[in-house]
């Protein structure tokens, strides 16, 4: 008894990632935490999604389940647990109730590398970026699975067109993330890493987040990056595989209820997956903005403050918006409701002014706030852009994001050995 | 591994075959684990659990599959099939009952942090010119299949 205390306290004073520290206690709390921060990072989403496009479009969007639609995701998921689960008659029965489970396995395993801070990861892998480029290219199959075993001509078509553009757009990826961990190697040492914690660590001794290094070199492979992780999680303006104007729901339009859900899941944890790798190659992942231009205690202090101030500042919202409602006994229930949100969220808010919660909270409010940012955009790409057809799609990912990507792969290295190569040249 | 291989080739449903196949390749992925080699696992699940086979299911969805259901599974040269069979068991018999000296008892352990640099060094560095010949035999393959596929250029 007293060695199993030892073994889950012991952990709470290294500095390494329960992974890393062999730790199974923490490692499971870790992957717990971590796969419900996602379940409500999705719920979330669900009705920020819903709630952005509609004000983007001059319209409410959902207003009458709770104030301001805030429980319509929670009916959502009731209505989807209830629904009849169909699956049709000539369908391959195995496959099909495979893919969906693949497809959220897929989307789920890779979190097992994110780094949310230094220590905030569930392990730390040699083969980071590998891994979760890898694990997250395994979803294409289960989504071919998908649209296969459906029997039926729409998910087929679905099926076919979001294999092939996967394909294509993972290599300009591949060419962009291998440009950022080039630039790992900028060290006296002269060796780069592949892992997750590592290259956020680079960015923090090389005092510049990768998307500012060698400008613009770093800012054209961002961009390059930023268009393919669209494109790779089938969403607008790539939304092809399920153009709804073409193919009813592309891929997943034979699935229902609990199986379709389990789809909407992997999409929404995919999209969080690929920018997150986005935030750890380019934007320094858990470090805090200007750490190296406004750096001193005084500004530490101030940048930690932030988390506490962006919940209260919710809490805020929750509060003005309850003011606001309208003053009749069917809107009572609402109102306090909606009110009761927001002491919630003012009492986490100042939670997370007591120092030693905000020191150790810091890294994930930073990771989280730059993941979110990401999340919006995709929202505002799906509120702005028109789809693309098939052959531009495939044009853009071939002819100008393929040969961007191997320019500026080249010119990176070209850069990054520049002091050698001048040696070798003037002073042979 | 070796029931997703045995499922590769007795299914008779083409796309049932390939997904056996990429839990075959999805184990051998494990096994390089094992080995203490992450890298060459990452790319294992990269290239081919996550490019080929994407690839080869893709073509498979387009062949009809009610013509390939009908046609006889097995052909006729099973009689040099199970000598060739026979032969490499007998060579993995061999090595197991007699090849006390030709490895190494253990290896040490390797160091599984390093695993990626090292594959960098010994490809970029000792072994560069191979690296390069196999680079350009790809390059070849790759401008040759262009000229077949295209006949118009």
């Amino acid at each position: 008894m007293h060695d199993l205390i030892q073994y889950i306290t012991g952990y709470l004073s290294s500095d390494k990632t329960p992974g890393a520290a062999g730790n199974v206690f923490w490692a499971f709390v870790y992957i717990v935490l971590v796969f419900l921060g996602l379940s409500v990072a999705v719920i979330a989403m669900n009705w920020l999604e819903r709630k952005i496009l509609a004000h983007m479009q001059v319209r409410l969007g959902p207003m009458r389940v709770g104030p301001h639609g805030l429980l319509q995701p929670i009916a959502d998921a009731l209505k989807l647990l209830l629904k009849e689960d169909i699956m049709p008659a000539e369908a391959d029965g195995f496959v099909f109730w495979m893919a969906p489970l693949l497809v959220v396995l897929a989307a789920f395993t890779v979190f097992v590398v994110v780094p949310f801070g230094p220590t905030h990861a569930i392990t730390d892998m040699n083969i980071g970026i590998l891994f979760m480029l890898g694990v997250s290219s395994l979803s294409v199959l289960g989504i071919v699975m998908a649209g296969w075993a459906s029997n039926s001509h729409y998910p087929l078509i679905g099926a076919l067109r979001s294999s092939a553009q996967m394909v294509s757009y993972e290599v300009a990826m591949g060419m962009a993330v291998v440009s950022a961990i080039l630039m790992t190697s900028l060290n006296p040492q002269g060796t780069g890493t592949l892992s997750m914690i590592g290259i956020v660590e680079a960015q923090q001794s090389q005092a510049t987040w990768f998307i500012f290094k060698f400008f613009p070199l770093g800012l054209i492979a961002f961009f390059i990056f930023g268009v393919a992780m669209v494109a790779e999680t089938n969403r607008a303006p790539f939304d092809l595989p399920e153009a709804e104007s073409e193919l009813t729901a592309g891929f997943h339009t034979e699935y229902s209820g609990f199986r379709w859900s389990l789809f909407f899941l992997a999409e929404y944890s995919a999209m969080i997956a690929v920018s997150s790798i986005a935030v750890t190659l380019w934007l320094g992942g858990w470090l805090r903005p200007f750490a190296h231009w406004l750096s001193g205690s005084t500004w530490d202090k101030a940048f930690s403050l932030f988390p506490g101030i962006s919940f209260l500042f919710l809490a805020g919202m929750c509060f003005f918006n309850a003011a606001r409602m309208p003053k009749h006994p069917f809107f009572r229930i609402q109102t306090i409701g909606l009110a009761g949100f927001g002491v919630v969220l003012g009492l986490i808010g100042l939670m997370l002014f007591i120092p030693d919660v905000s020191v150790r909270i810091q890294d994930i409010f930073w990771f989280s706030a730059k993941v979110a940012g990401f999340m919006y955009l995709y929202i505002w790409y799906r509120g702005t852009f028109p789809r693309y057809r098939f052959d531009q799609l495939m044009k853009v990912g071939w002819k100008v994001l393929l040969p961007m990507g191997l320019g500026v792969l080249i010119l990176t290295a070209t850069v990054g050995l520049w002091p050698v190569i001048r040696q070798t040249i003037w002073h042979p | 591994m070796i029931i997703g291989g045995i499922l590769v080739i007795t299914r008779k449903n083409a796309v049932h075959s390939a997904l056996a196949l990429i839990g075959t390749l999805l184990a051998q992925a494990g096994l390089y684990l094992m080995l203490y080699a992450p890298f060459v696992a990452g790319v294992q699940i990269i290239l081919y659990a996550g490019g080929i086979m994407v690839l080869f299911l893709f073509v498979i969805m387009l062949v009809s599959i009610e013509r390939t259901e009908k046609e006889r599974q097995f052909n006729r040269q099973w009689l040099v099939g199970i000598a060739a069979a026979a032969a490499l068991g007998g060579l993995f018999i061999t090595v197991y009952t007699k090849g006390k000296g030709i490895f190494p008892d253990r290896a040490s352990a390797p160091v599984e942090m390093q695993n990626t640099q090292n594959v960098g060094t010994l490809l970029y560095g000792q072994y560069m010119f191979p690296f390069e010949i196999a680079s350009l035999l790809l390059l070849v393959a790759i401008i040759g299949a262009v000229v077949m596929a295209k006949k118009r250029i």
